[in-house]
C-alpha cells in the first residue's frame, strides 16, 4: 500500500479524540484563555490513549489482585489477564514465544538486568563490550557500572556528520576480544534508525550476542526480533502510550535460560531453604517481587490501541509529519537539524543560533509548544556533535501538521525576541 | 503570559545575556569554583580576586542559557569592591528574592543594589528556571568559602 492511500485512512483528528490531555490548555491565568497544548514531546513519554486509562481503571475496579499466588477466583482472574499481556507482547515483538519477555521496571533496568545478570556472569577482565556513540545514559552507565567491577574494556561506535552509524568502524572494532555488543535501535536524538539486522549478523559471524535498545524503535515501526536475530531486545510501555514503571526485556530463551537471578525475592523461586534456595525458570526467575500487574494490563490496553490503528499507518503519519516538519524548520533562518541520517524516525533536534535551548524552550512553552531541551541524556553525542544541549521535538501518532506549524511560528517569536 | 516572559527576559537581560561583562579568566585569581547545572550542560567557572578579605575582581566564563549568562554577569558587577561578607549578603539576597514570595532580605543591602538584583526577579514565574538564575551565584558562594564546585543538584 502506498504512503498516500495509508495517509488517507489514517484519520488524526479522531485518533486525537482519544487522548483527553490533547484537548486541555496550558498556561491559563485569570481571566486570559491558555493556549492549546502542542505536545511535541513524545519522545520523552507519550500520551495515555482513553482506551488504555480506561482498561487500567477497569481492572482496578472489577480484577485487581494480586498474581501468581491464591488459589481464589480473582487472583485467578489477575493472572490470567496479565500473562495474556506476556504473550500479547511475544506478539508484538514476533518472540517465537512468550517465555522469552520478561516484564521489569523500565527499558533502564532492562538492560541494567543483562549487564548485571548475563554480565557478571560471562564477562570477565580485558573482553570487550561495543557501544554507540548515540546511546541514551541508560545503554551506557550500566556498562561502566560492570567495567569498574569486572574491568570489562568498552569500545564506542562513532557516527557520521549525518548520524549516520559507521559500519565500517563498527566491523574494526569487532574482534575475539568482543564479548557482548549493546546498540540503540533508533536514537532519541539524532531519530536514527540503526541497520540491527546487519549489527546482529556480524556480531554472530563471531559468536557474540546483541542488545538493542528498543525504546524509541518500537513506537515508530514494526519490530521483528527473529527477523534481526536480537538476542536481547529492550522497550519500555510509557514510550508506547502505556503507563509509567514498566519495561520489557525480551531474551533468546537459551541465553535467558543460562543468566542468574537478578534480584532475589518471591515468585521466582521454586523452593526457599536456609540450607540452599531453587529457581524457577525464566522469564519468572527475573521477575522477583510483586510486579506493576495494572501497568502490564495497560501495556496490553496500548498494543491492542496501536494494532487498531494499524503499525504501518501510524508508521506512515510519522513520516509524513516528519518530512513536513523538516522541510518548515529548514526554512528558519540560523536553525540547524542535528541527525539527518536517511530514513530516520520521527524525532527532529536543532540548534538555533545566538539562543540557548533553555531560553527557547522556556519561549515556545509559552505558546504551548512541549518540546524537550538539554542534552536528552546523551551527553557523548551531545559533545560529538559540538553543538551542547539541543531543542527536540518529538513526534507521535497524534500530532498534526499544524502542530509543525505552531512550532514553528514559535521559534520565529523566539527569534524577534532575542533579535537573533 | 508574554508580559510574564517581557518580565523574565527583560533588556538588560537580554543585553548582558548577549555581551557578558568580566567574561575573563584573570591572571591573579586566588579562588575560583565551578558552577554546573547537569540538568541543561549549563556550567561555569567564577574566578575571585581576594585582596585584604575584599573581591577585587571577579569574572566567569563557560557557557549557559541567557538567564545564567546574564544573571553571571551582573552577578560579577555587583560583588566587584565588596568584602566577602557583603557578598556573601548578596548572595543570599539574591536566593531570596528568586525564589521566595515574600523574600526576607537581610540588612545593609542598599536601594541601588538591591533594584539590580530585582531585574532577574521575573525569573520567580519560571521555576525551571530559577537554577539558571542562580548558577553562577552560587559558585561565587562556593569561591567564597574556598569551595572547588556548586552543583544545581544541591541547590
Amino acid at each position: 500500500m502506498s504512503d498516500a492511500i495509508l495517509n488517507q485512512a489514517y484519520d488524526v483528528q479522531r485518533v486525537r479524540e482519544d487522548f483527553p490531555i490533547l484537548a486541555r490548555s496550558v498556561h491559563a491565568r485569570k481571566g486570559k484563555p491558555g493556549k492549546p497544548l502542542v505536545y511535541l514531546d513524545s519522545g520523552a513519554s507519550a500520551q495515555k490513549p482513553r482506551q488504555v486509562i480506561q482498561a487500567m481503571t477497569r481492572f482496578l475496579e472489577e480484577d485487581y489482585s494480586n498474581i501468581h499466588r491464591g488459589v481464589h477466583f480473582l487472583s485467578q482472574t489477575a493472572t490470567d489477564q496479565f500473562e495474556a499481556v506476556r504473550t500479547k507482547v511475544a506478539r508484538f515483538l514476533n518472540a517465537p514465544n512468550d517465555r522469552c519477555i520478561v516484564f521489569t521496571r523500565s527499558s533502564t533496568e532492562a538492560i541494567n538486568l543483562v549487564a548485571s545478570s548475563y554480565g557478571r556472569t560471562f564477562l570477565n577482565e580485558g573482553d570487550e563490550v561495543i557501544l554507540s556513540i548515540m546511546e541514551h545514559h541508560a545503554n551506557i552507565v550500566p556498562w561502566q557500572l560492570l567495567q569498574a567491577e569486572k574491568k570489562i574494556v568498552i569500545k564506542v561506535v562513532p557516527c557520521d556528520e549525518d548520524g549516520v552509524l559507521d559500519m565500517d568502524a563498527y566491523r574494526n572494532l569487532l574482534s575475539d576480544r568482543t564479548k557482548l555488543v549493546a546498540i540503540t535501535h533508533c536514537s532519541n536524538v539524532l531519530g536514527t534508525v540503526t541497520p540491527a539486522k546487519t549489527i546482529a549478523r556480524l556480531a554472530h559471524e563471531r559468536g557474540v550476542p546483541v542488545l538493542f535498545d528498543g525504546s524509541q524503535a518500537v513506537v515508530h515501526g514494526t519490530v521483528d526480533v527473529q527477523d534481526i536475530d536480537a538476542d536481547f531486545y529492550v522497550f519500555t510501555a510509557h514510550k508506547l502510550y502505556g503507563p509509567t514503571g514498566l519495561g520489557v526485556l525480551y531474551g533468546k530463551y537459551d541465553l535467558l535460560k543460562k543468566m542468574p537471578p537478578y534480584q532475589g525475592g518471591g515468585d521466582m523461586i521454586e523452593s526457599v531453604s536456609f540450607e540452599g534456595t531453587t529457581f524457577k525458570a525464566p522469564p519468572s526467575r527475573f521477575e522477583a517481587g510483586t510486579p506493576p500487574i495494572t501497568e502490564v494490563i495497560g501495556l496490553g490496553a496500548a498494543i491492542d490501541y496501536i494494532e487498531a490503528l494499524g503499525r504501518d499507518a501510524i508508521a506512515a503519519h510519522e513520516h509524513d509529519l516528519l518530512q513536513y516538519a523538516t522541510q518548515q524548520l529548514s526554512q528558519v533562518d540560523g536553525l540547524r537539524i542535528v541527525g539527518t541520517a536517511p530514513g530516520k524516525g520521527p524525532i527532529i533536534s536543532f540548534a538555533l543560533e545566538g539562543v540557548h535551548p533553555h531560553d527557547v524552550g522556556t519561549i515556545v512553552d509559552q505558546y504551548g509548544v512541549a518540546v524537550r531541551v538539554g542534552r536528552h541524556c546523551a551527553e557523548p553525542l551531545a559533545e560529538r556533535f559540538g553543538v551542547g544541549p539541543t531543542v527536540r521535538a518529538s513526534f507521535g501518532l497524534y500530532n498534526t501538521r499544524e502542530e509543525a506549524d505552531a512550532l514553528v511560528q514559535s521559534l520565529q517569536a523566539v527569534k524577534e525576541f532575542f533579535g537573533a | 503570559m508574554m508580559d510574564d516572559l517581557r518580565e523574565l527576559y527583560q533588556e538588560v537581560i537580554l543585553d548582558h545575556g548577549k555581551n557578558p561583562r568580566n567574561f575573563r579568566h584573570p591572571d591573579d585569581a586566588n579562588r575560583e569554583a565551578k558552577g554546573e547545572n547537569p540538568m541543561c550542560g549549563d556550567r561555569f567557572m567564577v574566578y575571585l580576586t581576594l585582596k585584604d578579605g575584599v573581591v577585587d575582581d571577579v569574572a566567569f566564563q563557560g557557557r549557559g542559557c541567557a538567564i545564567s549568562t546574564a544573571s553571571a554577569s551582573m552577578m560579577t558587577e555587583l560583588v566587584h569592591g565588596k568584602t566577602a561578607a557583603e557578598a556573601e549578603k548578596l548572595f543570599h539576597a539574591f536566593h531570596e528574592l528568586c525564589t521566595q514570595d515574600e523574600p526576607d532580605i537581610p540588612e545593609g543591602v542598599d536601594d541601588e543594589t538591591m533594584e539590580k538584583l530585582m531585574v532577574m526577579s521575573g525569573v520567580r514565574q519560571f521555576p525551571v528556571r530559577v537554577k539558571c538564575a542562580t548558577l553562577a551565584w552560587h559558585a561565587m558562594n562556593a569561591a567564597l568559602h574556598g569551595e572547588a564546585s556548586a552543583s544545581s543538584d544541591q541547590f
